[in-house]
């Protein structure tokens, strides 16, 4: 067992994968010698090489289709996308290419390839630089999408999500890099669309994603001290996604709050309050909360960004002047 | 590998597969007519010599990556044409079954890896494609296929630097039809030669060709592919050549000159390549032949295609994941 940093987690669970696989082979801007710019990838060249850990130079469209040219042909690529917002430049090879090949072709090609990228604000790296894009990527047919809430799930989930099929765009939130678990000794290896919860309390239920899972997780802890208990769910995986586990747990509080750091319209938690209402209203309490962005660009200036972002006192907040009307 | 411009079978095989290309484009073209093709369809009419020179310069292990304009690309490499027009009439037994279309041809089996549809993708996919097999150390090429207006992309430029930096077995091929859609790429690109003039700014030699002779084509291929499969890197070729047609099914092609047309036309590949196959020795009956097996493969490939059922629902939700499904939840 041992205390790894969310970015540690991320090249332990490379390294896991590299060193049982030979066809797993990375690519990205930095990534090499310089350990990636998030440090996310530090070690991996000198123990894998520069053949396996291939620096590209700045072309998004280039990774993406070489990852997707080579996981057609035999490799299992991971692609870094550096920040999450220049999946702008390269959505065609995303969107077009990658998601829909294998059903237009009726299933003569599949791509086993993992596109991680660092998501999300809290940086105050402003507008371009601090997107939280888990909903371009989940409303696209033909992708999984995986986004980690800490290091232990970070070793797990990066290993299923290198052993799957199928593309994954694996999200890394910038915010928790710096942030510690335990991760235990041998190989680890999860299990993509299974939801975790976190915490189990009567009175609401806190559905949280990423960066977010740690927010939720402190608000359900001011809450309880109000004596307010709050179940916390850790979504984890938005396609698959594991509507059991949320409905189950939706269900026996009679509340949903999102917690999201996407912007508001089309955000996952629309998706999952319009399933909680046709599946589950008559265990519903109470409406729906979604707790997001607001639907702007992310400022840069922290006093702005931290407005933007749900923060643990707004997630209180809502909570309690919910669960009061 | 026996050279074409000595070897008279070799030579009428050639002529066979372009005369095969044309004679089914031109029955695709009749079957829209009778509303029997649906959708939209971009016809190769006119530039048959460029695929069916290199697709006999490429191994059965080589990779084709061709673009919406494809239906040439993978009859050439050897796919039979009933699943192509099936597929082209939307039936089940299409090639994809019906769910990819006329710009999505695909046959992995034949190293047909995919028609593309949006400008510019297919030239870093092949690339991807030849790192495979750089890193697995097969000798196996991509050769990748597109039009003039792709020089305009940036994934053009993006593929051209990577492939050269990695020095990857990747052949890319413009086929200069000198028209972007219904526009003169001449008056939209900053050079003269939209693939070759870009091709030195990455380190590579500027190869033009006659697509429309099947012979020089055939040569460049074999050269180009050779020195890819040899890890001397990839190369940039740009075959000019002429489509018929116009752009696509909604297209009659009227923004080009009359003058224009008639010239290329009387450049076509394939009775130029009749006429020196007559002078090589060939017989008029032994081409006379070639036509009439061709006409009998495509009528009975309209007759399958017409007979094939639409796909069935259970085709649907089928295949998005390699478990061959679609669920997105539990």
């Amino acid at each position: 067992m041992a205390q790894l940093t969310f970015r540690e987690a991320i090249a332990y669970g490379l390294a896991q994968e590299m060193r049982r696989d030979s066809s797993v082979v990375m690519i990205g801007e930095d990534i090499g010698a310089a350990g990636g710019v998030f440090k996310g990838t530090v070690g991996l060249f000198e123990e894998f090489g520069p053949v396996r850990v291939r620096d590209t130079p700045i072309s998004e469209q280039a990774i993406l289709g070489a990852a997707m040219g080579a996981a057609m042909t035999g490799l299992r690529p991971v692609a870094e996308i550096m920040f999450s917002d220049f999946f702008a430049v390269c959505w065609d090879i995303v969107a077009n290419e990658i998601a829909k090949s294998r059903y237009m072709t009726n299933g003569q090609v599949s791509f086993p390839l993992v596109i991680r990228s660092g998501n999300g604000g809290g940086l105050r790296f402003g507008a371009q630089h601090s997107q939280s894009i888990e909903n371009w990527a989940m409303m696209i047919p033909g992708l999984k999408v995986v986004v980690p809430s800490n290091a232990t799930d970070v070793v797990g989930l990066m290993a299923a999500a290198i052993r799957d099929p199928d593309p994954v765009i694996f999200l890394e939130a910038k915010a928790l890099y710096p942030t510690k678990s335990e991760v235990p000794d041998g190989e680890v290896v999860d299990t993509l669309g299974s939801a975790k919860v976190l915490r189990s309390g009567p009175d609401a239920t806190l559905v949280a994603l990423g960066a977010m899972v740690p927010r939720a997780n402190a608000a359900a802890a001011e809450l309880a001290e109000q004596g307010i208990d709050c179940t916390v769910v850790d979504v984890r995986s938005l396609v698959p996604l594991d509507t059991q586990t949320i409905l189950r747990e939706v269900s026996a509080t009679g509340r949903m709050f999102t917690v999201e750091e996407n912007p508001r319209l089309c955000g996952w938690g629309a998706e999952l309050s319009s399933i909680v209402t046709e599946e589950a209203f008559y265990d519903l309490d109470g409406p729906i909360v979604r707790i997001t962005t607001p639907h702007i660009p992310l400022p840069a200036a922290d006093a702005l960004e931290d407005m933007a972002i749900p923060s643990v006192e707004r997630i209180v907040e809502t909570v309690v002047k919910s669960l009061n009307s | 590998m026996t050279s074409v411009a000595t070897d008279l079978s070799a030579k009428l095989e050639l002529y066979r597969v372009q005369v095969a290309l044309r004679e089914f484009e031109r029955r695709a073209h009749d079957l829209f007519l009778e509303n029997l093709v649906k959708g939209t369809s971009h016809l190769g009419l006119g530039q048959e010599a460029v695929a069916a020179g290199f697709a006999a310069a490429m191994r059965p292990t080589d990779w084709t990556f061709a673009t919406y304009r494809g239906h040439n690309h993978t009859l050439a490499r050897g796919v039979p044409m009933t699943p192509v027009l099936a597929e082209l009439m939307g039936r089940s037994n299409g090639l994809m079954a019906g769910k990819g279309g006329s710009m999505h041809l695909t046959s992995v089996e034949h190293g047909m890896m995919g028609s593309y549809a949006i400008i510019g993708a297919h030239l870093v996919i092949a690339c991807g494609a030849a790192w495979s097999a750089q890193y697995r150390g097969t000798d196996q090429v991509a050769v990748c296929f597109f039009g003039d207006g792709t020089t305009n992309i940036g994934a053009f430029h993006e593929a051209l630097n990577f492939a050269a930096i990695w020095k990857l077995p990747v052949v890319f091929v413009c086929e200069n039809n000198l028209y972007m859609e219904y526009t003169r790429t001449s008056e939209i690109t900053a050079v003269e030669h939209p693939a070759a003039d870009r091709a030195r700014a990455y380190g590579l030699e500027p190869i033009i060709v006659d697509g429309n002779d099947v012979d020089a084509v055939f040569d460049v291929a074999t050269t180009a592919i050779n020195r890819a499969r040899a890890g001397e890197g990839p190369s940039m070729i740009e075959a000019k050549t002429y489509r018929h047609g116009g752009h696509s099914r909604a297209d009659p092609g009227k923004y080009r000159p009359d003058e224009e047309v008639k010239a290329w036309l009387a450049r076509d590949p394939i009775p130029m390549y009749h006429a020196r196959l007559l002078a090589e020795g060939a017989s008029e009956e032994q081409l006379v032949a070639i036509h009439h097996a061709v006409m009998a493969e495509v009528d009975q490939a309209t007759e399958e295609a017409k007979a094939g059922t639409p796909p069935g629902p259970e085709l649907l939700m089928k295949d998005v994941w390699a478990d061959g499904g679609s669920q997105w939840r539990n």
